[in-house]
């Protein structure tokens, strides 16, 4: 064992960790907007848009993320015209082309997490919601959407932990994450198994946060039955 | 389209062979999945504090940190370890292991833990009357695992094993950064020297999204058999 090694490794892991957060966070927010809106598609009565929202899951669910990634990150560089729009200020950075593909991945996932959530909300809420003569909307926001929300937590937080690990495949597209200057480090120094003692403990670490923290809101917003 | 025909002059058959190597890592991994799984799952049963530890920090771990991490381990440090246990034995000298057997053992240490929890769960969701009545019924131990608890515990498992299973043949993908040549690593060779990337990763999409397909149908086939009688 390097003890020295893991010690001077340290700073430059925890350097890394924070464009993991970076990439864990943003991918995060913009897959819970994509999410929510395919649930609400998928549920709706429109059959296009149903199909449509079906076909994404099944597309970004059924195949690796690496895949997607690459395809964002060295395909779309090849179609001229998207080279002379707008989208290539985001296109041709490996940052943005990572947060893309990963939104659009837990995209998928969270909108089945919320679906199969709407699916199963009890149709009495939404029955008395209509007998007191609440307005769709409403209906929507203030019950529909809270009880999805409680009801889809445990999953979601399964969803946060697999985009955490999902983000190490950032390394590939030359971004130096927590994986990618791990994976540096252990190239140079030939010592795997110090540097995954000490990057896997920072994502175990970020695990425990995530689980922590959704156990937490799962309390608050417990309802009594 | 004409890169996608098979022969000479076309990327098919290497792709075609790319995904056969792809089905048998992901199946050999899943098979040394089930392997730890059948290690870990007596282990995390068990009433023994100690042997629950063990198996909790194998489960939580792996589940915990990413697979690409857990690949780097075995890539970088798998002939090490193999040379140190050589060494022991009183062999001197480098010994390389094959990609296939690395990408197979990490991707199939990974599928372990998965594995054993899914088995963990059904084990435990067996009502404790059916043991109970095995007992009472004068059962032998090993009789009344594999002829009344085993059955039970398959026909709860079939469904999670599947995701398992889905996990297990998308995480294969990451063995390209090994070398191995399965879809992922074609596609790249492929793509690096058409210079048409966005075709040949589209394609690998869809190879993948035939495996998961056909490989649902037969398991959700397999689930049905189980479901038998419920």
């Amino acid at each position: 064992m390097d003890f020295d090694l893991m010690i001077s490794s340290f700073p430059k892991l925890l350097n890394a960790t924070l464009i993991t957060l970076k990439l864990v966070s943003l991918s995060l927010v913009f897959g819970i907007f994509l999410g929510t809106f395919f649930a609400i598609l998928r549920t709706g009565k429109n059959k296009f848009l149903k199909n449509f929202s079906y076909y994404y899951s099944y597309v970004f669910r059924g195949t690796p993320m690496l895949v997607q990634l690459f395809i964002i990150y060295f395909g779309l560089a090849q179609i001229e015209y998207l080279r002379s729009s707008f989208l290539w200020v985001l296109l041709k950075e490996p940052y943005w082309c990572a947060i893309i593909a990963f939104a659009l991945n837990t995209g998928a996932y969270t909108s089945e997490i919320l679906r199969s959530a709407f699916e199963t909300i009890d149709k009495g809420y939404i029955e008395a919601g209509q007998s007191l003569g609440i307005p769709k909307n409403k209906i929507f926001y203030k019950i529909k959407l809270p009880i999805a929300i409680r009801q889809s937590l445990p999953a979601y937080s399964n969803e946060m932990i697999l985009m955490l690990k999902g983000t190490s495949l950032a390394s590939t597209v030359t971004l130096m994450d927590l994986t990618g200057v791990a994976k540096f480090i252990i190239s140079t120094t030939f010592k795997p198994i110090e540097i995954f003692i000490v990057a896997g403990s920072i994502y175990l670490f970020i695990t425990f946060l995530i689980h922590t923290f959704i156990k937490i809101i799962e309390k608050k917003l417990e309802y009594p039955r | 389209m004409e890169l996608l025909v098979f022969g000479k002059n076309g990327w098919g058959d290497e792709l075609f062979f790319a995904t056969l190597m792809t089905l048998a890592v992901a199946i050999t991994a899943m098979l040394i999945g089930f392997l730890f799984a059948l290690i870990f799952t007596p282990l995390k049963i068990s009433k023994n504090k100690i042997l629950n530890f063990i198996a909790n920090f194998y489960t939580t771990v792996i589940r915990g940190v990413p697979e690409l991490l857990v690949i780097y381990l075995f890539f970088f440090g798998g002939s090490t370890a193999v040379m140190f246990v050589a060494k022991i034995f009183g062999y001197e000298g480098y010994i390389e292991i094959n990609a296939f057997i690395i990408g197979a053992f990490s991707i199939g240490i990974i599928s372990g833990a998965y594995s054993t929890e899914v088995f963990r769960g059904a084990y435990q969701s067996i009502k404790r009357g059916q043991f109970e009545a095995s007992k009472v019924l004068g059962l032998k131990e090993n009789l009344s695992f594999f002829k009344v608890i085993l059955p039970q515990m398959l026909r709860l498992a079939i469904p999670n094993i599947a995701n398992v299973w889905q996990i297990t043949l998308k995480d294969t993908a990451l063995i390209s950064v090994t070398g191995l040549v399965e879809i992922m690593r074609q596609s790249h060779i492929a793509a690096g020297s058409t210079r048409d990337p966005l075709l040949f990763y589209s394609f690998a999409a869809v190879l993948y999204l035939i495996l998961t397909f056909f490989s649902m149908k037969i398991l959700n086939k397999l689930e049905a058999h189980y479901q038998r009688g419920y």
